[in-house]
């Protein structure tokens, strides 16, 4: 058997502890994924495969047990899919029967958000798709996460760019009942940036995160939803060497300025990566060249609301070498 | 007299009643719903006719437009107190059968009940006409029907839609002429509906002892999240607290408010010296449905309840209150009942 592993690993392929044998990825962008599909996946896993798909952390499916013999195959058959999540998504394919054109770039993820959970301040598979967009296909290892509140339920902590959404709470004092549950609720579950003065509620907007909690539990509508922001956290990450959880970079950024910075990203990676190593993970770049050069770099071109808040320096401990 | 109306026409009718009333109706608040991406439908002034929303009930009832939710009652310094302005404009809302009947029971208990009428609610609620949104049909949650609050002939006109791009007005009082120069002669009846989805009987003959005792009320102790939405969006719950307000950059100086209050919040009887005597939730439960089905009638002679259903509709933990209703009707009659 003649096979190379970068080709097959690229086109979204593995290399399994069985020889003969390899497994298939699929990616499903914001985790959300329409039924159709299942049958389709079910006859592969079924006539390829051993009958059993794996669901990945990062939302997608390996389905193991595959022949390498059958990839070719494979990749006609699941254009469809290809299709409908990436090509209709205006990603950048144009042979969806050849499979994935890269495998580096991990798929983006998120959390179920508003299209089902009260707590969501967004449709995270919405941005999440819209990132797939803007950074797919691209080869270098990198991990993205979309999640709707502060809660972090899709660890957005542990990625290289974690979104977290964000909304600004907009107080309409001539509601308040001065209740407070507004008040005591964003103390206990939260920051605790209301304060009550005067039957009247105050929001302390350094403090606040945007997580909605007030909006939640006001009973009158005093607290609505206004503009829709995102935090970013940057390089979290696993791994044997140095893994760490992701530190705030940015507060109630826009969505423009969201995805350009997972765009420059890759800019900043093509001109810092060490090209001696077989592969090196953003976040170790990160920690050779140190912060302000990624800063410079990410923001370049980022068009920042007035509201929107970058943090001067990270210092994520340096590059450890044990 | 029934008239009937193109859009055209009665926004024409419409842009001539705004110059001397404000118009209030059912409007859809986009993005202002509880959950993101979500819009709520509440009451605002309305340009023309499309911007009613005819097709959901309102999530907050009408009466914040005449019984403000908060409402400055007069600015204070050490020595005088002055009145805030009051709009000069009167007022027309739309709103439905329950709603109006939801009215008449405020106006009992804000003009009737003391020696003298409220003076800040009648100010404002003097100005008021009725627009009668016709119900084709009911909602879910609503029981208009077992609280004979499904019809009303108290408004100025009624309206709804042909389905065919008019409009129908039973009018009662043509304000200023308008309707019938606006509006063309129709043959048609307002619409009431006649039957809902889900029925309430209304217990007679309470032992108030026996019910109070009882253990159906037990459920709500853990259930109830003591939120207050099933009072905000009622449109018959008239409680207020008093507020002074001292301004922070000089105490000398401030205003006193009255604000909507909910008996099922903590503290709405908090007394002073800390007792606060109705702590478990579901005695607060038991107080507010005694009120709605009970108390009120043997003074007034009227349910408080109008069965508009928005408590059921707005409650985060699902409680309803029309099926709390007919747990205490088996309960009256002996009956065992664990639905
Ligand atoms: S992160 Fe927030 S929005 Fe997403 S599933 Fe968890 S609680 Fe819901
Ligand atoms: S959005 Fe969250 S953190 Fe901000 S005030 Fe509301 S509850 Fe507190
Ligand atoms: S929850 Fe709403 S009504 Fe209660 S104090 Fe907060 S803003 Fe006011
Ligand atoms: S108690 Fe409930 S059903 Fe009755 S009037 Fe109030 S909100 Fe409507
Ligand atoms: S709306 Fe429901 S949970 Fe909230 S106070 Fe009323 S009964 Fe209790």
């Amino acid at each position: 058997m003649s096979i190379n592993t970068k080709k097959v690993m690229k086109n979204a392929w593995r290399i399994t502890k069985d020889r003969n044998l390899t497994c298939l990825r699929i990616r499903v962008p914001g985790g959300h994924l329409p039924v159709k599909f299942f049958p389709l996946i079910q006859e592969i896993a079924d006539q390829y495969g051993n009958g059993t798909v794996h669901i990945t952390t990062r939302q997608g499916f390996e389905v193991p047990g595959i022949p390498f013999s059958k990839m070719e195959e494979i990749n006609a058959k699941i254009a469809p899919i290809i299709d409908e999540l990436e090509v209709k998504n205006d990603v950048d394919i144009n042979k969806s029967e050849k499979g994935y054109p890269a495998a580096g770039t991990r798929n983006v993820s998120s959390c179920i958000g508003n299209r089902v959970c009260p707590q969501a301040v967004f449709d995270t598979t919405s941005l999440a798709r819209d990132i797939e967009k803007t950074i797919y296909p691209n080869d270098p290892h990198v991990k993205i996460a979309v999640t709707g509140c502060p809660n972090d339920c899709i660890k957005a902590h542990m990625q290289d760019i974690g979104v977290i959404g964000q909304v600004e709470p907009v107080y309409d004092r001539t509601r308040c009942i001065a209740c407070q549950a507004c008040v005591n609720n964003c103390a206990k579950v939260s920051t605790g940036a209301l304060t009550f003065s005067n039957y009247k509620v105050k929001r302390d907007s350094k403090r606040c995160i945007g997580c909605g909690e007030c909006v939640l539990k006001c009973p009158t509508g005093a607290w609505t939803r206004g503009e829709q922001h995102y935090r970013l956290v940057i390089m979290g990450r696993t791994g044997k060497k140095n893994p760490r959880i992701a530190r705030t970079f940015m507060e109630w950024a826009d969505r423009g300025a969201v995805l350009k910075i997972c765009s420059n990203l890759y800019g900043y990676i093509d001109k810092y990566i060490d090209r001696t190593l077989p592969k090196e993970h953003v976040g170790y770049i990160v920690d050779r060249t140190g912060f302000n050069v990624f800063k410079e770099e990410v923001l370049k071109d980022v068009t920042l609301s007035s509201k929107t808040k970058v943090v001067d320096y990270i210092n994520f401990g340096g590059y450890e070498n044990r | 007299m029934g008239y009937k109306f193109t859009t055209e026409e009665f926004n024409r009718l419409l842009s001539d009643l705004k110059k001397q009333y404000r118009v209030y109706a059912p409007v859809l608040l986009k993005g202002k719903g509880r959950f993101s991406d979500t819009d709520v439908v509440g009451y605002g002034e309305i340009q023309n006719i499309d911007d009613v929303i005819f097709t959901q009930k309102s999530y907050f009832s009408p009466k914040e437009i005449f019984y403000p939710i908060s409402e400055t009652m007069f600015y204070f310094t050490e020595d005088e107190y002055r009145e805030p302005k009051v709009e000069s404009k009167e007022i027309i809302v739309f709103l439905r059968s329950c709603d109006i009947n939801a009215v008449e029971r405020l106006d009992k208990i804000m003009l009737e009940n003391g020696k003298e009428p409220d003076y800040y609610y009648h100010r404002l609620r003097s100005k008021v006409k009725f627009i009668k949104i016709d119900c084709p049909t009911s909602f879910d949650s609503c029981f208009c029907v077992s609280m004979g609050t499904n019809y009303t002939d108290n408004y100025s006109a009624s309206i709804h839609s042909d389905n065919n791009g008019l409009y129908l007005c039973d009018v009662k009082e043509d304000i200023n002429g308008l309707f019938s120069s606006y509006g063309t002669f129709a043959e048609f009846k307002p619409l009431f509906v006649e039957e809902n989805d889900f029925s309430v009987e209304v217990p007679e003959d309470i032992n108030l002892a026996t019910i109070a005792e009882h253990d159906l009320w037990q459920e709500y102790s853990s259930r109830c999240v003591a939120c207050g939405r099933c009072n905000t969006s009622c449109p018959t719950c008239s409680c207020f607290t008093v507020q002074d307000i001292f301004y922070e950059d000089n105490p000398k100086c401030g205003e006193r408010r009255r604000v909507w209050a909910s008996c099922q919040i903590d503290g709405f009887t908090d007394m002073a010296g800390g007792h606060s005597f109705r702590k478990d939730k579901g005695q607060r439960m038991r107080f507010k449905v005694m009120h709605k089905i009970n108390d009120f009638k043997k003074r007034f002679g009227m349910h408080m309840c109008v069965g508009c259903g928005r408590c059921d509709d707005v409650c985060p933990e699902y409680i309803s209150f029309s099926r709390c209703v007919n747990k205490v009707s088996a309960a009256v009659q002996g009956v065992n009942n664990d639905g």
